[in-house]
């Protein structure tokens, strides 16, 4: 249509689509008039008026008709005609309750799956934080060091040149996660909460409820702003909403904190993975972290911090920039920041919270759910197309009475749009249900739940209507392609008697199914390479034993002990548990391994070691007492453990591990050998094996040990190697700290293999995700398979019933049916296998030891697909082998 | 109830916008018009007269409004749009040329 009819024709058109009613009115209006004109006329002729009346509505050719292709030539009824199409698929969708709860619940569950991922990468990777404002402007901020991949802290003067200098960032905030024991004894609550900077708040836009947020100047200093605003979870679930909460004191790590503000319901603070209950200016680091006074050491890396860049100032451009104030500061201060840069990353690859942990998964079940989609569209595809060929006479019919064929196609698409918004809608509910079903998943840490809603919001919605309308048209064009088979000619020819495994008409439904299995092979495969991979990751050894040690803490901090204090409660704890009955050894460690707290770090130099100059060792370590590695099993190859006399009083000494020793003393024994940490020489007493200390899946890497007195922490973790089971060692450990302490509780306990367990739980969630789906996806198969069989049986009743007259037996008739049945499976197969080869790569670093194109995998996929399929052929197979020839031939 | 022919249809479009191209009519007249140009030979039907009007304003080609007619009642009034002018212009043209082509073919089979 050209502009010019396209203009001419906009006056009809809208007053159709504006005034429906009032047209049709003026339409039948003016037939009326028509009629009475035509029988004042035939009066005039002489007819009576009742012969004058039923001659006049002859002629016109039936009102109704005429008045319904007046709409039909208007066109612009389209709301008229949608309403129609609504009632009339409404009514047809009632008429097989079966058939249409079926299809909806198949696209409840594609529409569903994809509503809940959508929501789940919404809410943790793209707006992870609610209230917040201009989260599209934000960008992760963190030190990245010359030859290393990963993202590291950053010091705190580091981030203030940063701020001061970077002209393209609107600001720049620090956010640290941190947690806090709010009160001891028996009910020790942890809290978690987040050093900030004091224009925190102002930056992201979120101001509190009652009281006010941080003044300019509460972020320098030490221990100089003792500040805190709450959650209004906290205010309402320990203040008990209590108005005049400003003002009060609150014990933070034992440090009396004044209560200045509440902030709003439904703000969780910025850090993906925990609901964040309290807030700190950084000026109180001390309290919370350990290492002391930080705010003016640059050497000292332990922020965490995001920048808002201005308004259309692209990643790319500020990343330049930022590079160039951080080799300015390389440049100034060589001793701290030689081979440092700084780095932003969009806040989906947020290094520092638990999006990193996810994305993997996320990015894989974006995938999985778009093929369960496909895999339900083509099922509800199938179903409907099995309909239209029992719809065919209706479709005829109307046809024959006059209906275009665009028509009949805009009623099938309603059709489909009806059961596709149905499966929307039910399928948005089943994903608002799973908001929190990720962190069903995923384990608890020290007694807290883990924070990881999905979020609902208009761009998952808008993503789902999408997807509502793509369902639509793919479910509605397969029928609607079919018309292309009608005439009108045609409707009283008999349906054709089909044959099993009959070309035609047959290749669609066949190619739905092939696509189906090929969709659901590759997840078989793919959920099978995922639990092939966790049962390497949990079999592994991770260099040390995890069956009998049990690992917990006591929050000494939180109860107000000095360091002092604190040795001599450690000591007396320590004497008391190596003399419980049970207990083989026991000791102090500042972090276990594959816990959920971070190594220090620390510039090391080597005595006869040359370090080249660019490169600048860091090593990480740990803190531990005498015992460790007889607790944790893990050996010792040369020297000797740490001992209670390696104490403050005594020589520094350390103890490096293998990886160490190739690296800084080519291999040579370094017992004997010194090595400086932290500015101060050590001598090496003893060399450990290597094991893995941060993740399940990271390479050897060089590591040491210093002795807990001489780098104390009061709050270590408690490891004990013991016979007795968890429950027994716990109430006696309580026993005895009680005895020495009536107000102290204990941290949660666990097994060092729950620990490692914890750690691996991101392939967990992949595993059992996965998996869920897979199976999903093989059931959705199988009843697609299922449904083809049945009626390719159901059609061919008289081809089976021949065959069984020429002398073919139930058996010929069972194998006729399965193997072609087999034959769809095979091909679905043979399509999933090569589809699978190029697309298990994507799984990526979820994948552990294990190929993405494992043999084994691919053949266990293999056999349960073949066995699915054959299930799905018996039913159908077996009333094949049952027809009645006598019967189907006479009939 | 079968539809008209397509040819018989396209030739209804092209008479209507020709009977109306003279003056504005309603649908009445405009009927009682046709019957007696055509000599009742084409059969229009009044029942495929009414949609027909109904798709050529759809299309832009004929306006409608309201005015009394001659025994003084309220009814609907076609005219010719700018645009309809000039389709009738093209179907005329087309028409011409047809019934020449065809008028030819008919004298060579005679012939």
């Amino acid at each position: 249509m050209d502009i010019e009819q396209w203009l001419y024709s906009l006056p009809a058109r809208g007053r159709s689509f504006l005034h429906p009613g009032q047209v049709d009115q003026e339409m039948k209006e003016e037939l009326r008039e028509h009629l009475e004109e035509q029988i004042k006329e035939n009066v005039r002729q002489g007819m009576t008026p009742d012969e004058a009346r039923r001659s006049a509505v002859r002629m016109l050719g039936g009102i109704t008709q005429v008045e319904q292709q007046c709409r039909d030539a208007r066109g612009g009824s389209l709301g008229a005609d949608l309403v129609q199409d609504l009632g009339y698929g409404v009514r047809q969708l009632l008429r097989s309750p079966g058939f249409s709860a079926l299809a909806i619940l198949c696209l409840t569950l594609g529409i569903g799956a994809n509503a809940a991922v959508f929501s789940w990468a919404e809410g943790i990777l793209f707006r992870p934080y609610p209230l917040v404002a201009h989260q599209e402007r934000w960008f992760a901020l963190a030190g990245t060091a010359r030859g290393g991949s990963g993202a590291e802290d950053l010091s705190w003067p580091d981030f203030e040149d940063l701020r001061r200098n970077c002209s393209l960032c609107e600001d720049a905030f620090v956010s640290k996660i941190t947690g806090s024991t709010l009160s001891v004894g028996d009910h020790a609550e942890r809290a978690s909460g987040s050093i900030v900077s004091a224009n925190y708040f102002d930056a992201i836009g979120v101001h509190p409820i009652l009281g006010r947020g941080f003044g300019p100047g509460e972020d320098s200093g030490s221990d100089s702003h003792p500040v805190v605003l709450i959650s209004y979870q906290m205010w309402r679930d320990r203040y008990k909403g209590d108005r005049d909460i400003v003002g009060k004191v609150q014990r933070f790590n034992n440090v009396p904190h004044t209560i200045i503000g509440v902030m709003p319901e439904g703000f969780y603070g910025t850090f993906v993975g925990w609901a964040i209950q309290f807030w700190v200016p950084a000026s109180m680091e001390e309290t919370f972290e350990s290492g002391g006074y930080k705010l003016e050491d640059r050497g000292a890396r332990w922020i965490e911090a995001y920048v808002t860049l201005k308004p259309g100032v692209r990643q790319s451009q500020a990343q330049q920039e930022i590079s160039a104030i951080a080799a300015r500061l390389e440049k100034t201060y060589p001793a701290t920041n030689r081979g440092r840069s700084l780095g932003i990353w969009p806040l989906w690859q947020t290094p520092f919270n638990h999006a990193g942990d996810l994305l993997p998964t996320l990015e894989v079940m974006v995938t999985v759910v778009g093929f369960v989609l496909l895999i339900s569209c083509a099922n509800v595809g199938n179903l409907l197309l099995v309909r239209s060929l029992a719809r065919r006479h209706e479709m005829n019919v109307r046809l024959a009475m006059g209906a275009t064929r665009v028509r009949l196609v805009k009623q099938l698409l309603t059709e489909g749009l009806i059961l596709s918004a149905l499966g929307t809608a039910a399928g948005l509910l089943v994903a608002y249900w799973c908001r929190y079903a990720l962190v069903l998943l995923l384990p608890t840490r020290s007694g807290m739940t883990m924070y990881l809603p999905g979020q609902m919001d208009a761009r998952v919605m808008a993503m789902s209507a999408a997807v509502c309308l793509l369902v639509t048209l793919m479910v509605g064009i397969i029928p609607a392609f079919e018309t292309r088979h009608l005439d009108v000619a045609g409707t009283l020819k008999a349906d054709a008697c089909g044959v099993v495994g009959a070309r035609g008409r047959a290749w669609m439904r066949s190619g739905l199914v092939i696509v189906q299995v090929s969709l659901s092979f590759i997840l078989l495969v793919g959920a099978a390479l995922l639990l092939e991979s966790l049962e390497k990751i949990r079999s592994t050894s991770p260099g040390f034993t995890t069956t009998s040690v049990v690992t917990t803490g006591v929050p000494l901090v939180a109860a107000g002990y000095d360091n002092p204090r604190a040795r001599i409660f450690q000591d007396e704890l320590m004497d008391r548990l190596r003399a419980l009955p049970g207990v083989e050894s026991a000791a102090f460690a500042r972090i276990t391994p594959l816990g959920y707290g971070t190594f220090s770090e620390t510039p090391i130099v080597v005595d006869g070691y040359q370090p080249s100059l660019e490169e600048k060792p860091y090593v990480e370590y740990n803190q531990v007492g005498p015992q460790y590695f007889a607790t944790l099993g893990i050996p010792l190859s040369s020297g000797r453990e740490f001992a209670r006399a390696d104490d403050e009083n005594a020589p520094l000494v350390a103890i490096v591990n293998r990886t160490m020793v190739t690296r800084y003393w080519a291999g040579a024994d370094p017992v004997g050998r010194r090595l400086q940490v932290k500015g101060r020489w050590a001598r090496v007493v003893g060399v450990v094996a290597d094991s893995k200390y941060e993740s399940m899946r990271e390479t050897p890497m060089p590591f040491f040990y210093v002795p807990l007195r001489q780098d104390f922490v009061r709050d270590p973790a408690l490891n004990i190697r013991t016979t007795q089971s968890l429950a027994t060692i716990r109430a006696a450990l309580v026993r005895e700290v009680h005895a020495l302490d009536g107000n102290l509780g204990l941290y949660e306990m666990i097994t060092l293999q729950e620990q490692v367990n914890r750690s691996t739980s991101a392939q967990l969630v992949a595993v059992t995700l996965v998996s869920i789906l897979g199976g999903l996806a093989l059931l959705l198969a199988g009843i697609g398979l299922y449904g083809v069989m049945s009626y390719a049986v159901a059609q061919s009743t008289r081809e089976l019933g021949l065959r069984m007259a020429l002398g073919a037996g139930a058996a010929n008739l069972l194998q006729l049916v399965v193997s072609r049945g087999l034959r769809l499976t095979a091909a679905g197969v043979f399509l999933g296998t090569a589809a699978a080869l190029a697309v298990t790569r994507l799984l990526g670093e979820l994948l552990f030891q294990v190929s993405p194109h494992d043999p084994v995998v691919f053949g266990v996929a293999l056999a349960v697909m073949i066995t699915t399929a054959l299930l799905a052929c018996l039913l159908p197979a077996w009333r094949a082998s049952r027809t009645d020839p006598a019967r189907v031939l006479r009939d | 109830m079968s539809k008209p022919s397509d040819l018989v249809q396209g030739t209804l479009d092209m008479l209507i916008l020709k009977i109306l191209a003279l003056e504005p009519l309603n649908g009445w007249a405009l009927s009682q018009r046709l019957k007696q140009i055509s000599s009742e030979v084409l059969g229009v039907s009044d029942g495929s007269l009414y949609p027909a009007l109904h798709k050529l304003e759809r299309r832009g080609w004929i306006r409608a409004h309201w005015k009394a007619s001659e025994n003084n009642r309220r009814a609907k009034f076609y005219s010719l749009t700018g645009l309809g002018r000039k389709q009738l212009e093209k179907e005329t043209a087309n028409w011409n040329r047809v019934s020449a082509a065809i008028s030819g073919i008919i004298a060579l089979e005679e012939a």
